[in-house]
Order: C-alpha cells, then sequence, then structure tokens
C-alpha cells in the first residue's frame, strides 16, 4: 500500500484513465450526433460490437490496422443509415428499432466470426496498435507520459470532441441539427431538410459508433471476445444524458468512466480482497448514481423520440 | 432523399384476422431476409431450414428440449410485454430473470423441511419477488427523479450478472465442483419432471398458466385497463383518475416478478443450482417475443413457441450444415424489425410515390 500513490502509480492511472475513456467518447458523440437531429439509436451497443468485429476481421485479412478502422467506421454507417431508415423514413417506434438493430448486428457480428475465423482453442490475434509518442511533448515530465503516449484513436477522438462541438454550435449546420431535434415543423418552414439532416446525423453517429467498437479489438486487446464491449454503448446512452449533448461535457464525463475502470483494473492487481466482479459492476452503477444526480435537468432534444410526418 | 416518398393514411382498425396474419408474414419475410446470410456462405437456405424446424421440432427428443426452452422464452416474453403495454421500456428481463434465480436458490439451498408442494410454491414466490424487486428499482427512479428506464434497466443486468457471478465465486462457491456454481437446492425444492427420463418440468404448465392468468389481468381487471391506458395515452390516463405513476410500478413489479419466474424455471427445473451463464440472452429474446406476439398473451405463447424452435434447432442447422448457430440471434433481430415494420401497415395505408 506504501508505494500506491508513486508518481509511476499515478502516471499509468491517469493514462490508463485517459485509455479507456476512448471509445466512450467516440460511442457517446455519435450518440449526441443521432440525438441531437431527434432519434434515440439503441442500436448504439450493437453498432459497436459490429464495429468491434468489422475492425478485427479486416485487419486480420490486410494485417492493416488502418483499414480496420476504415471498416469498422464504414459498416457504423451503414448500420446508421438503417436505423435512419426505419426511424425517419418508415417513422418507427425508436425504442424498439434500435434494439432490433442492436440485436442484429451484434448476432450478426458474432456469426461472421464464427463463419470467418471458426472457433479455435486459442483465440485468434492481430497485432495491435502501439501507441503514439508525439515527438518532444512525450518527455514533458509527468504529463508527456499521461498525455502524448497514446493511441492514434485516442487523438481522434479528442480532435473529434473539439470538431463536433464546433460543428453543433458555430456553424448552420449545426444549427439545422439542433433545429430538427428541438422543432422539426418550425426546421421544415424555414427550408430545413428535417429527413435528410435525420439522415446525416445517424450516418455521423453510426459512423462514430462504429470507430469506437474498433478501439477494441484494434487497441485496447488484440482479439475479437464475445461480449467485449460489456455495454459500453449503454453506458454511452446515459452519459449523453450527463453530458447535456454538449460535445466538451461527453469529454469530461467519458474520463470520468474510464476513471472508474482504471481504478477497477489497478486494484484488482493488488491485494485488496474484494471479488472482481464488484469492481466491473463500478462504472455501471456509477453511471445510475450520475443518472439520478442529473436526470432532472437533463434538457433533452425536444423532438426526441417523436417520428416527423410531412403532411 | 426523396426520389421515392411514402405517404401515409390513418386507416380504420383492420379485420381481427390481420392481426394474426401479420406476425406469420413477420415470420416468412424475416426468413427470407436471413436467408441472404446463409446465401453469402454458400448454404442453400432449404437445406438449413429444413434443419432448423428438424432439429426444434423434428424428433420427439427435439421436440421436448423445444419445450424445455420454451418454459423461460414465455416468461420473459409475458415479462417484456406487460411492461410494454404500459410503455414502460423494461429491457431488464435478463437481470431480473438472474435476481429471480439468486432468490429462488437462496431459498431452495436452506433445505427446509417442507412438503413438495409448500417449498416449490415457496421457491416460486421467492423467484417472483427477487426479480420484481430488481425491477421495482428502476421503476422508483423513474418515478420519483425521471430517470430514463430504458438505460437503467438495461445496466441493472450487468450489475445483477456481475453479482450472481462474484456470489457464486465467493460465499455460495460450490465445495467441492471445478466451475463457480453453487450446490444443489433441496429436492423437495426442484420442479417434478413432466415427461419421464427428459429435461421437461413443470415449469411448463406453470408458464402457460402465467399466460392465462396475465390475459385475465390485462382484459379483464381494472389494473389491466390501467396498465393499457397508461401505455397509449397518459393524458387522457391522468384525465380518467389513473395515477400513471403508480400504474407503471406496478406494471413494472409484475414484469420484474414473471422474468424472475424464468429465473425459477432455470434453477429449479433444469440445472437445480446457480450456474453464471444460466440464460443465453432469455431477456433480450423476450423483447422479439413480446413485439412479434403483439403484446398479447396467446400471441406472446406462440411466439415463444416459434422461437424456442429456432434456438433449439440452430444447434443441429449448425452441425449438419456448417451454419454458425449465432444464426439464431439474426433470426431474432431481423423479426423484430420486420414486425415492427408491420405494424406500420397496421395502423396506416401506405403509398408509394416517385418524385417529390
Amino acid at each position: 500500500m506504501n508505494n500506491f500513490f508513486t508518481t509511476s502509480f499515478l502516471v499509468g492511472f491517469f493514462a490508463s484513465t485517459i485509455r479507456m475513456a476512448t471509445p466512450l467518447v467516440l460511442a457517446t458523440l455519435g450518440e449526441a450526433f443521432s440525438e441531437r437531429s431527434g432519434i434515440l439509436n439503441l442500436g448504439i451497443e450493437g453498432i459497436m460490437i459490429f464495429g468491434a468485429l468489422a475492425g478485427f476481421v479486416t485487419t486480420y485479412f490486410t494485417h492493416s490496422l488502418w483499414f480496420g478502422v476504415f471498416a469498422a467506421t464504414f459498416s457504423g454507417f451503414l448500420f446508421g443509415l438503417l436505423m435512419a431508415f426505419l426511424s425517419v423514413t418508415l417513422g418507427l417506434n425508436q425504442h424498439v428499432s434500435g434494439l432490433g438493430i442492436t440485436i442484429f448486428a451484434s448476432g450478426l457480428a458474432y456469426y461472421v466470426y464464427r463463419a470467418v475465423i471458426g472457433s479455435p482453442t486459442i483465440p485468434a490475434t492481430i497485432k495491435a496498435f502501439d501507441t503514439l509518442k508525439i515527438p518532444g511533448l512525450w518527455k514533458i515530465p509527468f504529463l508527456g507520459p499521461i498525455l502524448f503516449d497514446q493511441y492514434a484513436l485516442t487523438y481522434i477522438a479528442v480532435i473529434l470532441v473539439i470538431v463536433s462541438g464546433y460543428l453543433f454550435f458555430k456553424t448552420s449546420f449545426g444549427l439545422s441539427l439542433r433545429s430538427v431535434g428541438e422543432n422539426p415543423e418550425a426546421a421544415d418552414a424555414v427550408g430545413v431538410d428535417v429527413y435528410k439532416m435525420r439522415y446525416i446525423a445517424l450516418m455521423i453517429g453510426g459512423a462514430l459508433m462504429g470507430m469506437s467498437g474498433a478501439f477494441f479489438t484494434l487497441a485496447q486487446f488484440n482479439m475479437f471476445i464475445f461480449d467485449i464491449v460489456a455495454g459500453r454503448g449503454w453506458v454511452a446512452i446515459a452519459l449523453v444524458i450527463f453530458a447535456n449533448w454538449i460535445p466538451s461535457r461527453v469529454f469530461w464525463g467519458a474520463l470520468l468512466f474510464g476513471g472508474v475502470d482504471a481504478i477497477g483494473l489497478r486494484l484488482q492487481g493488488t491485494a485488496i480482497n474484494i471479488p472482481f466482479q464488484y469492481f466491473l459492476m463500478m462504472p455501471y452503477v456509477l453511471t445510475i448514481i450520475v443518472l439520478i444526480c442529473t436526470a432532472r435537468n437533463a434538457s433533452y432534444p425536444s423532438a426526441l423520440l417523436k417520428p416527423y410526418r410531412r403532411e | 432523399m426523396s426520389l421515392i416518398s411514402f405517404k401515409l393514411e390513418k386507416r380504420i382498425p383492420p379485420p381481427w384476422w390481420f392481426r394474426i396474419l401479420m406476425p406469420i408474414m413477420a415470420v416468412i419475410i424475416s426468413l427470407a431476409i436471413s436467408s441472404i446470410f446463409l446465401l453469402i456462405l454458400g448454404k442453400n437456405p432449404f437445406t438449413a431450414f429444413y434443419y432448423l424446424f428438424y432439429g426444434g421440432l423434428g424428433t420427439k427428443f427435439a421436440f421436448l428440449e423445444m419445450l424445455v426452452k420454451a418454459t423461460p422464452l414465455i416468461l420473459t416474453g409475458i415479462a417484456v410485454s406487460i411492461a410494454f403495454l404500459a410503455k414502460y421500456w423494461n429491457i431488464g428481463a435478463e437481470g431480473q430473470l438472474y435476481a429471480g434465480a439468486l432468490l429462488a436458490t437462496w431459498v431452495g439451498i436452506q433445505n427446509f423441511n417442507l412438503s413438495p408442494v409448500f417449498y416449490v410454491l415457496l421457491v416460486i414466490v421467492a423467484g417472483f419477488v427477487g426479480g420484481g424487486v430488481w425491477s421495482f428499482i428502476p421503476a422508483y427512479l423513474k418515478a420519483r427523479f425521471k430517470v430514463d428506464d430504458v438505460v437503467t434497466t438495461l445496466l441493472f443486468n450487468y450489475i445483477m450478472i456481475y453479482f450472481v457471478s462474484a456470489i457464486l465465486e465467493g460465499p455460495w462457491r460450490h465445495p467441492v465442483s471445478l466451475y463457480p456454481e453453487s450446490v444443489n437446492i433441496a429436492e423437495n425444492a426442484q420442479l417434478i419432471q413432466l415427461v419421464p427420463r427428459s429435461r421437461v418440468h413443470i415449469g411448463f404448465l406453470i408458464a402457460v398458466a402465467v399466460v392465462f392468468v396475465t390475459y385475465f389481468i390485462v382484459k379483464k381487471t381494472k389494473l389491466g385497463f390501467e396498465i393499457r391506458a397508461t401505455g397509449s395515452n397518459p393524458k387522457a390516463a391522468n384525465f380518467l383518475g389513473i395515477n400513471t405513476l403508480k400504474t407503471i410500478i406496478i406494471a413494472s413489479v409484475l414484469s420484474g416478478g414473471v422474468a424472475g419466474l424464468a429465473g425459477v424455471s432455470e434453477v429449479a427445473g433444469v440445472h437445480y443450482h446457480l450456474i453464471h451463464n444460466l440464460s443465453p440472452g432469455y431477456g433480450y429474446s423476450g423483447i422479439v417475443i413480446a413485439m412479434l406476439g403483439g403484446l398479447n398473451p396467446f400471441g406472446v405463447l406462440f411466439a415463444a413457441l416459434y422461437f424456442s424452435v429456432i434456438i433449439t434447432g440452430a444447434q443441429m442447422m449448425s452441425r449438419s450444415v456448417g451454419i454458425p448457430p449465432y444464426i439464431a440471434d439474426v433470426i431474432q433481430g431481423i423479426t423484430l424489425i420486420v414486425m415492427l415494420a408491420m405494424l406500420l401497415l397496421f395502423e396506416y395505408k401506405i403509398s408509394i410515390r416517385r418524385g417529390k
């Protein structure tokens, strides 16, 4: 216990907090795009699982990690398109169509894995991403190894937070996006194509969810295992409420949860005699506590869950 | 974007047979779509589906195994349908199943000196209470703090499954077994076999009884009316003097309780002890079954039997034709989406127009 809070422990802890937050940042941003346009996408968990698979299988056969990332992102884009067809064009119940996509996409992921990889006794592996040290900066004492010795996908996630924040609040695209989520009739009246905006939002959102899935198989682990996403998609649904649909807050929220994950990982390895399941449980318990504290103040997009049908 | 557009017109409710035709069409269409994934692997879908149904219905053994799996599926389907009728999005049947199994096991391993009838009843009540309590918490959080029901019920699944796993590797661990499992529940607490030398147990009849009871409650009682009114139009329900928050909480407890019974069926009827992988996703299948059954208890019964055939038969199809058994999950996801789209036909007349 004495060497618990040494510098190297803290560096390791903060670095892994950021690492664990990465897929949450990407997935929650994706959900923020969807919900800002007025569509709850419960397909998120399945889209992430399929993204994890698509990334893994593509890299397994092409030996290119970036092809893997692209495949995962593209698969998410396609599932976003499917969700848009169901919830925008057909105007179906968003809860049920999202769950349908999750059941379908996760089933399909395991199906494809078994079909192309089989069920070997030793799981198939790829050579996963190494961290990318930013020249010069990573040598800064303490902060360097925490902030500038991360995976490329982590830097991309941070950039996407900034880009999305800019897009949401400083561009006409963002204004249209928010308007179709708040008041589609009014948006339509001033010439915004509600259907098109929602399609775009769901496709961008899906792509981000797919990319998030790739992080699990291409960076955090180097294989595809059953239940690899383990409910992180549902945590993202909660995080987007916590963040009040604002990208910069998504980042801080994800760090909080990444921190809890990281504490769990660290404590598992110590002599503290608590079953590891309680550590695995912590992010979910924390999510619910945070929701209880923030739910009343959440300002949901007004048109969320309401299909728009032009008269 | 608008090369093709749909025009929807509300229409008068179609005839009663449409309600029966709709799920049948959904099943056929979803099997047709699923066959794309078989063709991609170079498999003949007709051969594959033959083994799928043969493996779930074709032999006496397959048929009895199908009934074993149908038991929890009927119960989770009913559980989800009760909550969905109130438009309470309980996606937590999986966790409630485990909560029910947990409490039922706890009662079962006490080795009470009771007659089998009373002991089994006690185990059933325990399972109902376990699932009901685990479902009550998110419903209370929704009513009291407006916490989103979808998120909490989903996260509660993970919390309960990790908890069961921790218990099984800790205090309840079987003293000699290599696997994390509890000791067996008392023999007089076990559900008796329905067919000798098979795994079918009396739980199947209990599940069918639950279907009838649910039908009675939903269609014939004041509570059932309140649940349906809360689901279809909460504002009007409030106006009628129905306490919609209270109704949602009651519906959630009934829903969770029935899901807990699915846990009882698996512990007291199939395994006789608690294991951490008690359910291969019966709680999630319950969502598909509830929707395919049109949230009608008898519809749920048939939908559960259908998916039990698919889930049971997928194993034989996998062995005989070399198709991964996960095709059963793919079919479930597609069926859910197709059935949802069919409901659109039920409410609207659709005309497709070209151009804007």
